[in-house]
């Protein structure tokens, strides 16, 4: 066995461990705390499968956001008293969710064993297209041109899960704000890392948007980081969250998809195609295309995670 | 030349995974959190700054030693702050307000 | 074993895992969290087959890659509507315990959305 085998047998160990961690844990916070910790480690497992792009969306997204809306819900449960301990499910329930659980990761390892070698692959269409493009990055290549239909329709299911969370609020809170995310009186250190961390933050969030064209990174990633910096600005309470009926908001919410959806569809006048990019152009064309899905995300992810109206548009 | 700049590196590296460990038996064995909190800080701290000037030399470019650098940066601010958020909330008079 | 078949076999356990606290735990909270660990599963099973599925000369496969990312930012948007609805279930209610022997509201108000 070599050091890198015995490496990652210890890192899948260490996965497993802390998911079966969150899963056990007695209380809730804990579990979540587990659940962040785990997925930053997932995303060394993605490093390890030759994909940056996949553990850069993993960390920030599936590990930073999620653990800031799980916390934030958390908070939110126990602050109107709704965290009871409540009794675990019999034994003979948790049997048999044990062996359906057993069973079925069982078929899905038996899957995972038996893949036939080599697997079925597209990467000979998708490098293909690749040069006419003009773009280094096979991935960002794949989102914004090979399935740029799929990645469209993605960012309307961002703008509807707004849309769904928004329609949770009370009527008399239509259009107002959410609640605020932190706690009234901000500490100090936040306030230091609004002072240090933001600026750098958001420098590195359009840097990771810029190389996504060549290297390891887009616009999800660069989204991601730039709503956690504006997170971090709400948690600290220097500023609070928007009122939903601001027109800002909407127009940034649905900017990327639309624009996305206009260029689609001007391609398919200009180009000769739904989504065809006019040769020579691309590039310019799919920067632009991502540059409206960047300040999309960096607004969707906040609002999501900010949760319904719950102040009334006049207060 | 080059031998002294690996052997450099070794170094720096052995070190800081020496904090790193050090840190981690630091959480897993200490008695309550805010000692678990200061054993935490010290890998953070002193365990990746000796990994990055390690791997300094290693860097192919300026630019991959800037980021090195960045990365460590980054860290160093987001992990004082973070642990300064915890000390203060578990120290005795936040409870008691 | 190869580092990929070794990251299946992960997400293949971590889809058992995420299922079984996904049926056993009573908490609706928990159950997103169960729920996105099935999802990562998926996810690591589907990415060992773009890893084993590159040809020669490829490092890896973009394609299941872009759907991975794609599929990790719509697993968030729905945990943060499954969220959404506990809160108000629990305005609601005054209770968010799935439990199927309380008296309380019918469950699976949560179960839907996720």
């Amino acid at each position: 066995m070599s050091i890198l085998q015995v490496l990652d047998l210890g890192l899948a160990i260490l996965v497993l461990a802390i998911a079966g961690w969150t899963i056990a844990a007695r209380e809730l916070f804990a579990s979540v705390v587990g659940y962040v910790a785990y997925g930053l480690l997932l995303s060394i497992v993605w490093i390890r499968l030759h994909a940056p792009d996949v553990a850069l969306t993993e960390a920030a997204i599936g590990s930073g956001v999620t653990g800031v809306l799980l916390v934030t819900t958390g908070a939110r449960l126990r602050g109107a008293g709704g965290v009871e301990t409540a009794a675990p499910p019999r034994l003979s329930q948790r049997l048999m969710a044990g062996a359906l659980a057993v069973l079925v990761a069982a078929a899905l390892a038996a899957v995972v064993l038996l893949l036939p070698e080599p697997a079925p692959t597209l990467a000979p269409e998708a490098r293909e297209g690749l040069a006419a493009t003009g773009l280094g990055n096979p991935v960002t290549a794949v989102l914004i041109a090979y399935r740029s239909f799929d990645t469209m329709l993605e960012k309307v299911v961002l703008v509807l899960a707004v849309v769904g969370v928004w329609s949770l609020a009370p009527d008399r809170c239509w259009a107002g704000a959410p609640a605020p995310l932190g706690r009234a009186r901000p500490e100090g250190a936040l306030l230091f890392l609004d002072q240090a961390l933001v600026p750098l933050g958001i420098l590195v969030g359009v840097h990771l948007f810029w190389v996504g064209a060549d290297e390891p990174g887009g616009a999800f990633q660069a989204g991601a980081i730039l709503a956690a910096m504006w997170m971090i600005v709400m948690i600290s309470r220097l500023t609070e969250p928007p009122r939903v009926g601001a027109r800002w908001l909407r127009l940034a919410l649905i900017a990327g998809p639309a624009v996305f959806l206009a260029t689609g569809l001007a391609g398919g006048g200009m180009a000769g195609g739904f989504f065809a990019y006019p040769a020579g152009f691309a590039k310019p064309i799919i920067l632009f295309i991502e540059a409206f899905l960047v300040l999309s995300i960096a607004v969707t992810l906040p609002m999501l995670v900010a949760g319904p109206p719950r102040r009334s548009p006049q207060s | 030349m080059s031998l002294a700049l690996d052997l450099f590196s070794l170094v720096a590296i052995g070190a800081g995974a020496f904090f790193f460990f050090a840190g981690t038996v630091g959480l897993l064995r200490f008695p309550d959190s805010l000692t678990r909190l200061h054993a935490l800080t010290k890998a953070d701290n002193l365990g990746l700054g000796l990994i990055v000037l390690g791997l300094l030399p290693r860097a192919g470019s300026l630019l991959d030693a800037l980021r090195l650098i960045a990365i460590w940066v980054l860290v160093q601010l987001s992990g004082a702050a973070t642990a300064q958020l915890i000390g203060r909330a578990l120290s005795p008079r936040r409870a008691a307000e | 074993m190869s580092a990929s078949t070794l990251a299946g076999l992960v997400g293949a356990a971590l889809v058992g895992l995420g299922l079984y606290g996904f049926i056993v735990s009573p908490q609706p909270l928990r159950k997103i969290l169960a729920f996105n660990l099935i999802g990562n599963g998926a996810f690591l099973v589907f990415g060992i087959v773009a890893r084993k599925g590159a040809a020669a000369g490829f490092p890896f496969d973009p394609v299941p890659q872009a759907m991975v990312i794609t599929g990790i930012v719509v697993a968030f948007a729905a945990s943060a509507l499954a969220a959404a609805l506990i809160l108000r279930l629990q305005e609601e209610t005054g209770n968010v315990l799935l439990d199927s022997d309380a008296p309380a509201k019918p469950p699976g108000d949560e179960a839907g959305a996720s």
